[in-house]
């Protein structure tokens, strides 16, 4: 047991993966050298060389199409692209490339590759620097899309992620980063498309993901003082979605809130809500909530920011609110 | 290479014919009056290299050697097609030949050709990627993006430009900075400035081997750029009228093909040799159409198969 940050577990889960399997290479800006901008690969290219950690121009396209490429002729690359909002620059090539190509040629080619970034908000970065863009990942057919929300699921859904033969983009809250916890020593490897129940109560089930989770749980406890006792569930895995799990704990509590840190519209509590809707609406006794950032593009002076994004307190007063209604 | 080029042609014609009996949907692009390049390339590439082909794919296809059947039933939309009708005429692939897609998102498959030269260089194979391209994709980030790393990473991938004057409906030299959209561009990277004459197979397959073998020798990427001429229109929509009457005349003159038999035939090829290739290709063309028509029509089975690797569409439990 060995205490950990999210930073550290990232490091730790792709060194896990390159010491299993030579095919497993490393690309992005800053990711050699300088040990990602967020301190996220450091120490990877002393112990795995250049040839294997490999810095790259400040070319999005060409990081993805180059690991797109290297998956289907045999390697499995990870991807960093550095803030989930770059993206936009290079989402041709996650969206019409590698999400598309294996349903196109009928199955002659794979794409077992990992796009990781850094999402989300929480460091004051400013609206091209923050936004949470789980949810284009999760529209577009072809992709698996996991977010841990601790060190170690980390670990374990890299390793699970690298492993997958299909493309996964793996985003990091950065808002975590600096989170610590004890991670267990030897070799993690968890299962994409389970959602982790972190709380059992016997009220209400809020659903959460990334750096939403430590706040879920922090706003559970605080309810709990108040006579609301939650269930939580941390998603991790938006595709594939452990539907079973979530249907289970929503129906025991007969309520749902989703904390979501993605701008409102087409969330992915949204689907979540039209999956509970179509399949247990006559388990619910009440309305669904969905707590989440307005739909605005995120500021960033603090004081606006920690409105924007679902805090423990918005979550604490939602809940009892729609509780006691 | 007078058989490959003619086979392209007649395909094409053929998948034309068939665009206006609509036994093919959709659009299409035909690289009719480009074929010198396709069988030129593939002359010079061993069957373990990879293609990175465009829309204008179906002679890069067929010039590597997949058969005429599956290129026209998926056209066609059938069972028997290629990728039993699920990509379509834009996206031609046939991983088993080498031909690792056609892409029709302008310039995104220049980075990716670039992936699986990495990924040779990585594994210490000398397996080669040639991506081709039109002028038009000269203007995207995508080709900047590619080149350079090509360039910094010394990678053995061959980026072939096939300039044949028109970006879709517009003449390229009035929406580019430079007369020679990819060559003017190479010093940018370091590379080397080839021009060649896109309409001889002959020329194309000769400076294609010798950016292949600098390649498989581990001295990097090379650009060509080869000078040509679509005889008809962009698209199927497309009749091609924009462009003058006397510049599509000189270029029928130049047409790659009757050009490659006359020569042929000054270096003591018999008429009757000729004759009888042109002969076998004509009936492999109606046999693969024939064939290519009694195959299925695409399913619910297919719908929702090969979005993952396990071969299903599931996305939840």
């Amino acid at each position: 047991m060995a205490q950990l940050t999210f930073r550290e577990a990232i490091a730790r889960g792709i060194a896990q993966e390159m010491r299993r399997d030579e095919s497993v290479v490393l690309l992005g800006e800053d990711v050699g050298a300088a040990g990602g901008v967020f301190k996220g690969t450091v120490g990877l290219l002393e112990e795995f060389g250049g040839v294997r950690v490999r810095d790259t121009p400040i070319s999005e396209q060409a990081i993805l199409g180059a690991a797109m490429g290297a998956s289907m002729t045999g390697l499995r690359p990870i991807a960093e692209i550095m803030f989930s909002d770059f993206f936009a620059v290079c989402w041709d090539i996650v969206a019409n490339e590698i999400a598309k190509s294996r349903y196109m040629t009928n199955g002659q080619m794979s794409f077992p590759l990992v796009i990781r970034s850094g999402n989300g908000g929480g460091l004051r970065f400013g609206a091209q620097h923050s936004q949470s863009v789980e949810n284009w990942a999760m529209m577009i057919p072809g992709l698996k899309v996991v977010v841990p929300s601790n060190a170690r699921d980390v670990i374990g859904l890299m390793a699970a992620a690298v492993r997958d033969p299909d493309p996964v983009i793996f985003l990091e809250a950065k808002a975590l980063y600096a989170s610590k916890m004890d991670v267990p020593d030897g070799e993690i490897v968890d299962t994409l498309g389970s959602a982790k129940v972190l709380r059992q109560g016997a009220n209400a089930t809020v659903v959460a993901l990334g750096a939403m989770v430590p706040r879920a749980l922090e706003a559970a406890e605080e309810l709990s003082a108040n006579g609301i006792d939650c269930t939580v569930v941390d998603v991790r895995s938006l595709v594939p979605l452990d539907t079973m799990t979530l249907l289970r704990e929503v129906s025991a509590t007969g309520r749902l809130f989703t904390v979501e840190e993605n701008p409102r519209l087409c969330g992915w509590g949204a689907e979540l809500v039209s999956i509970i809707a179509d399949e247990i609406f006559y388990d619910l006794d009440g309305p669904i909530v969905r707590i989440t950032t307005p739909h605005i593009p995120l500021p960033a002076a603090d004081s606006l920011e920690d409105l924007a994004i679902p805090s423990v307190e918005r979550i604490v007063t939602t809940i009892h609110k729609a509780m006691n209604s | 290479m007078y058989r490959s080029q003619f086979a392209l042609r007649q395909f094409e014609k053929r998948a034309y014919d068939l665009f206006l009996e609509n036994y093919v949907k959709g659009t299409s692009h035909l690289s009719i009056g480009q074929e010198a390049i396709a069988a030129g390339v593939a002359a010079a590439m061993r069957p373990t290299d990879w293609t990175f082909a465009t829309y204008r794919g179906h002679a890069h296809t067929l010039a590597r050697g997949v058969p005429m059947t599956p290129v026209f039933a998926e056209l066609m939309g059938r069972t028997n097609g290629l990728m039993a009708g699920k990509g379509g005429s834009m996206h031609l692939t046939s991983v088993e030949h080498g031909v690792m897609g056609s892409y029709a998102i302008i310039g995104a498959h220049l980075p990716i050709a670039c992936g699986a030269a990495w990924s040779a260089q990585y594994r210490g194979t000398d397996q080669v990627a040639v991506a081709f391209f039109g002028d038009g994709s000269t203007n995207i980030g995508a080709f900047h993006e590619a080149l350079n790393l090509a360039a910094v990473w010394k990678l053995p991938v061959i980026f072939f430009c096939e300039n044949n004057l028109w970006m879709e409906y517009t003449r390229t030299s009035e929406v580019t900075a430079v007369a020679n959209p990819a060559a003017d561009r190479a010093s940018a990277y370091g590379l080397a400035s080839i021009i060649i004459d896109g309409n001889d197979a002959d020329e194309v397959y000769e400076v294609t081997a010798e950016a292949i073998e600098r390649a498989r020798a581990g001295d990097g990427p090379s650009m060509i750029e080869a000078k040509t001429y679509r005889h008809g229109g962009h698209s199927r929509a497309d009749p091609g009228k924009y462009r003058p009457d006397e510049e599509l005349a000189e270029w029928l003159a130049k047409d790659p093909i009757p050009r490659y038999r006359t020569r042929l035939l000054e270096a003591g090829v018999s008429e009757d040799e000729l004759r009888a290739i042109e002969v076998e290709v004509d009936a492999e063309v109606d046999r693969a159409t024939e064939e290519a028509k009694l195959g299925g029509v695409p399913g619910e089975d297919l719908l929702l198969k090969d979005v993952w690797a396990d071969g299903g569409g599931a996305w939840r439990n």
